[in-house]
């Protein structure tokens, strides 16, 4: 039967839950890396066995743990982390001109095709990649010198690139997304890069419709279709239907359209969910019920889902990449808040129970669906 | 014998507990003893020093013999009891909760 593990990364520590298909049953290893900020954790499509994990400190910086047998054992890999080149400015929070200064490793997204290549999304926003399973790191730097790079400026959290997409019908094309500056796109591999935010509109930045600026904090796509973007921006709910050339809100109905989250349906490509947040000044649900929203009709059109989920006094936080979705028939989906809890629904969200409920404040969740 | 200690979480990730102890030859600096102690374990590389400044992690100082060693020049020799292995090298984090 198959099996699931789940990475979840917290604020002091990292665990790793199992189960079998079902999915009602789980065991729990941790904390692993005790203590630490682990920002997130994620296994090679190739050999899921292999798995990268970002381990930080304000003390003591970046380290970088690789596992080769499923998390049970780790092995420090290369954590030098230096920017090509003569590293240059981007704007401070004044707007005064600021040195890229690197901080730590927010996101990594192992290629699809080789378990050696790992990408990593780095504060301040750059994007770095690894050929030889996370010894050495070389940047893409023709992200940060595109042009645009001296205008973009840090949210509160950091000026971060977060989301990494690799185009699984394309090896050429990569999707990336920073705060606070927006989505970009390369079609060769890394090397050329340009931004993709026509049609977002920020109405909190000096120009709303400015090439970069947009505060973009999570993107998702269906590996069945990659030129369909869906996005959640620090408000609205965006879709773009042609790999970023254009987005389109598709928030409609939602009790609020801020939001970290997006994912989308292993199986359906126009379900999407999200989870709705009061707003960017109170970061905890609406009305203090705790609920995720699923479209299933590419956007739009959103009903809640509550069964299992708390509907009265529930003030936690969802962060952009605490949520995942399994491979399995029926898919599941799964996300973990700043309360501690890990949440899992093995039917596609219709029902919802807590695999564990008093970890440390998640940061990110994976999931590995295993032969 | 040079004689180290650096915080809870360090030693963790070099597998160690209690004191390091290195041997450094002379002159023994605050930058000797780093050296000594990234290569004897190198995954502290880049944990008390950034990698390509060298400079001190700002949550981190520098201490011998009651002294505060972490604005003084990483070339200055250290006092004759650190040498001698009388009093150790201490790397101690700034102190927080949460």
């Amino acid at each position: 039967m198959s099996g699931i593990r789940v990475l979840v990364g917290t604020r002091k520590g990292a665990f790793i839950l199992t189960a079998d298909g079902k999915r009602q049953q789980w065991n729990v290893s941790g904390p692993h890396f005790g203590g630490w900020e682990m920002y997130h954790l994620k296994g090679s499509p190739v050999n899921p066995n292999r798995i990268y994990a970002s381990q930080s400190s304000g003390w003591f910086g970046q380290v970088v743990h690789r596992s080769d047998d499923g998390g049970k054992t780790w092995a420090t890999v290369g954590n030098e982390f230096v920017y090509d080149g003569v590293a240059g400015t981007h704007q401070w929070y004044d707007g005064t001109p600021h040195p890229w200064e690197f901080k730590r490793v927010w996101h990594f997204e192992p290629s699809l095709t080789d378990a050696d290549t790992v990408y990593a999304g780095v504060e301040d926003a750059a994007l770095f990649r690894s050929t030889d399973g996370g010894q050495t790191w070389q940047e893409l730097s023709g992200l940060r010198g595109h042009g645009t790079g001296p205008e973009w400026q840090p949210g509160a959290g950091g000026m971060c690139l977060h989301t990494i997409l690799l185009d699984p019908s394309n090896p050429q094309r990569i999707f990336v997304a920073i705060s606070a500056a927006g989505a970009f796109r390369t079609d060769d591999g890394g090397k050329t890069w340009r931004a993709i935010n026509q049609g977002l509109r920020s109405d909190y930045i000096p120009d709303p419709n400015a090439e970069v600026g947009h505060c973009v904090h999570r993107l998702a796509l269906h590996p069945s279709r990659p030129q369909v973007l869906f996005m959640q921006k620090h408000w609205d709910v965006m879709r773009s239907d042609d790999a970023g050339e254009s987005w389109y809100e598709i928030s409609g109905n939602l009790p609020s359209d801020f939001g970290f989250v997006v994912d989308v349906h292993a199986h359906e490509p126009e379900t999407v969910y999200v989870l709705p947040i009061k707003s960017d000044s109170e970061h905890y649900p609406p009305e203090g019920k705790l609920r995720v929203y699923r479209s299933r009709t590419g956007g739009n059109e959103w009903e809640a889902l509550t069964k299992g989920l708390p509907q009265q006094d529930c003030y936690v936080n969802v962060l952009r990449d605490a949520m995942a979705v399994d491979s399995l028939d029926p898919c599941g989906v799964y996300f973990g808040t700043t309360g501690g809890q890990v949440y899992v629904s093995a039917d596609g969200g219709d029902n919802w129970q807590a695999i564990v409920s008093n970890l440390p404040a998640v940061l990110s969740v994976e999931v590995q669906t295993l032969p | 014998m040079i004689r180290v200690v650096i915080p809870y979480h360090l030693r963790t990730l070099a597998g160690v507990s209690g004191e390091v102890t290195l041997a450094v030859s002379a002159p023994v600096t605050v930058r000797a003893v780093l050296d000594a102690l990234e290569t004897r374990y190198p995954v502290l590389r880049g944990t008390i020093r950034d990698h390509v400044t060298q400079e001190r992690r700002p949550f981190l100082r520098f201490f011998a013999c009651g002294q505060d060693l972490s604005h003084e020049s990483p070339d200055m020799p250290l006092p004759d009891t650190v040498v001698a292995g009388t009093d150790p090298f201490y790397v101690i984090g700034a102190i927080a909760g949460g």
